[in-house]
């Protein structure tokens, strides 16, 4: 269910690494509770953001989500196809649907976010199933 | 999960939603589904097809008795002195003050039977409201929990409740009713909806609603209908510009000012509100509800502040995404000088102004 190789956080964000880059996304947990997105919020390239602080926000046809980053870094590119295709969050949260992809500023910032197994006990909890 | 005070209260359906996979929410009070498989594909499956609404929350008022009729159209802004045995009616009803008590339909069943309508989380209110101003001796009665109500609505909804009933359901006019039976049920049927397409709202014993709910899906099946959540039913009546209470309406604001004007007669004979109504014509009403649609980006919703010329001017009542129409809409309270269409507003997101144009409403209208 949940990619092995991404990093969790209990807001329901993910970040997968290669190199200093992350790219980061929501995942398919939050996007389901949300349902159908038709809006994404995006903060500019060259954006610096902080690990916990919202970067941007999501919208489906009934509510508005913020995105908090799961990393500190800047802002290196942006899923512009979502621009047109937000339903792309839903159809593939883990993969076409990123979000951002950020120049990692404290690489150690990753230990401290969940595995795939953790997130998912996490959520489990959290639905109480 | 937070702790809440009060369990949910839940229809006749409860355990059919559950078991159908529906994401429920608390709704007023009311644990219903907000969504079956997704508010866009439920909302497009009414505007093409059909959709299946459990909206058993709502509340069912009776009048009965020699003076139904006067308590009736003294409590309402309507006329009901209008109505035809079998024909149904949008009105208000209003404090002494001008302001919604609760916006109903009023059927009249005959000279002394008066059958109401009323939101989920008003009935108290509205039964509180109305027994208190009955000074005409008629027997006022909450009914709730002798009713079911569903909701089929869309291009196909005659087409599929056809199937299940011997009544000719054509003759049935917009906003009109008969008592007939759907699937063996007795069942009052109703040519009235909250979506702005053609469709049926009925009424049966809440006994009946498990093998309702069934029969009407599976005569569906054909035409292409979906269970519908309350998420679609709002965006389906955001687009044909329905009042919401709690949104658009409440007890501080006026029919003048929610645009409702067709619903007050104020030349019937007194009804509660009037004289306020009244005294608001006379002077003129500062605040007006407007619909506006995005031209920048971000989606104006409820409860957002409004600009004009940098300056608050008003709030959003109702905001989100149009399904049909692929744009961004909304209703807002703006002074009454100022909500002419074609005027450039801000909706406040989040800090940021973005600009927005008033549009007349109803944003959708189907095609007759």
């Amino acid at each position: 269910m949940y990619p092995e190789d991404l990093h969790y956080t209990k807001q329901h964000e993910w970040v997968r690494v290669s190199g200093d880059v992350g790219a980061i996304g929501i995942t398919d947990y939050a996007q389901k509770e949300l349902g159908d997105i038709v809006y994404v919020d995006l903060p500019r390239v060259g954006t610096k953001v902080e690990q916990g602080k919202v970067m941007g926000s999501v919208e489906s046809v009934k509510a508005v989500s913020d995105i908090y980053s799961p990393v500190s870094g800047e802002v290196i590119e942006t899923n512009d196809v979502l621009a047109t295709a937000p339903e792309k969050v839903n159809a593939g949260p883990h993969d076409d649907g990123w979000l951002v992809k950020i120049r990692l500023a404290a690489p150690d910032e990753i230990g401290g976010l969940l595995s795939a197994a953790d997130y998912e006990k996490y959520v489990a909890e959290e639905t109480g199933h | 999960m937070a702790a809440t005070a009060t369990p949910l209260k839940t229809t006749a359906l409860h355990a059919i939603h559950r078991r159908m996979g529906a994401k429920m929410v608390d709704f007023g009070g009311w644990d219903m589904p907000l969504q079956y498989t997704g508010i866009l594909e439920e909302h497009r499956a009414v505007r093409s097809a059909a959709g299946l609404f459990d909206v058993s929350h709502m509340g069912e008022i009776e009048i009965r008795g020699p003076a139904a009729g006067a308590l009736t159209d003294y409590v309402t802004t309507n006329a009901v002195a209008r109505l035809q045995p079998g024909q149904a009616q949008y009105s208000g009803l209003l404090y002494e003050h001008g302001g919604f008590v609760d916006d109903i339909l009023v059927h009249k069943l005959a000279d002394d039977s008066y059958f109401l309508c009323v939101n989920a989380s008003n009935q108290e209110k509205d039964y509180e409201h109305i027994a208190g101003a009955n000074r005409f001796h008629a027997e006022v009665e909450l009914a709730s929990d002798r009713y079911s109500q569903l909701a089929i609505q869309g291009p196909r909804a005659l087409a599929i409740l056809q199937k299940l009933t011997p009544d000719d359901l054509t003759p049935i006019r917009y906003y009109h009713f008969m008592d007939g039976s759907v699937a063996g049920i007795p069942t009052r049927i109703a040519r009235t909806g909250y979506t702005g397409e053609d469709g049926f709202e009925i009424y049966f014993a809440p006994e009946h609603s498990e093998r309702m709910w069934k029969d009407i899906l599976d005569a569906g099946q054909e035409f292409g209908i979906r269970p519908c959540g309350l998420g679609a039913r709002n965006t389906l009546r955001l687009e044909a510009g329905m009042a919401l209470y709690g949104h658009e309406i409440h007890a501080s604001i006026t029919p003048f000012e929610a645009g409702l004007d067709w619903i007050v007669k104020l030349d019937k004979g007194d009804f509660m509100g009037r004289a306020a109504l009244v005294r608001q014509k006379e002077q003129g009403i500062t605040r007006r509800l407007a619909g506006f649609e995005m031209m920048g980006r971000g989606i104006g919703r409820d409860d957002y502040e409004v600009f004009i010329d940098g300056s608050p001017a008003g709030w959003v009542t109702s905001g989100g995404p149009s399904p049909t129409l692929n744009k961004n809409i909304g209703l807002c309270y703006l002074p009454a000088d100022r909500a002419k269409t074609g005027r450039r507003i801000q909706i406040v997101i989040r800090g940021q102004p973005v600009d927005a144009v008033t549009v007349p409403v109803p944003f959708y209208k189907r095609a007759t």
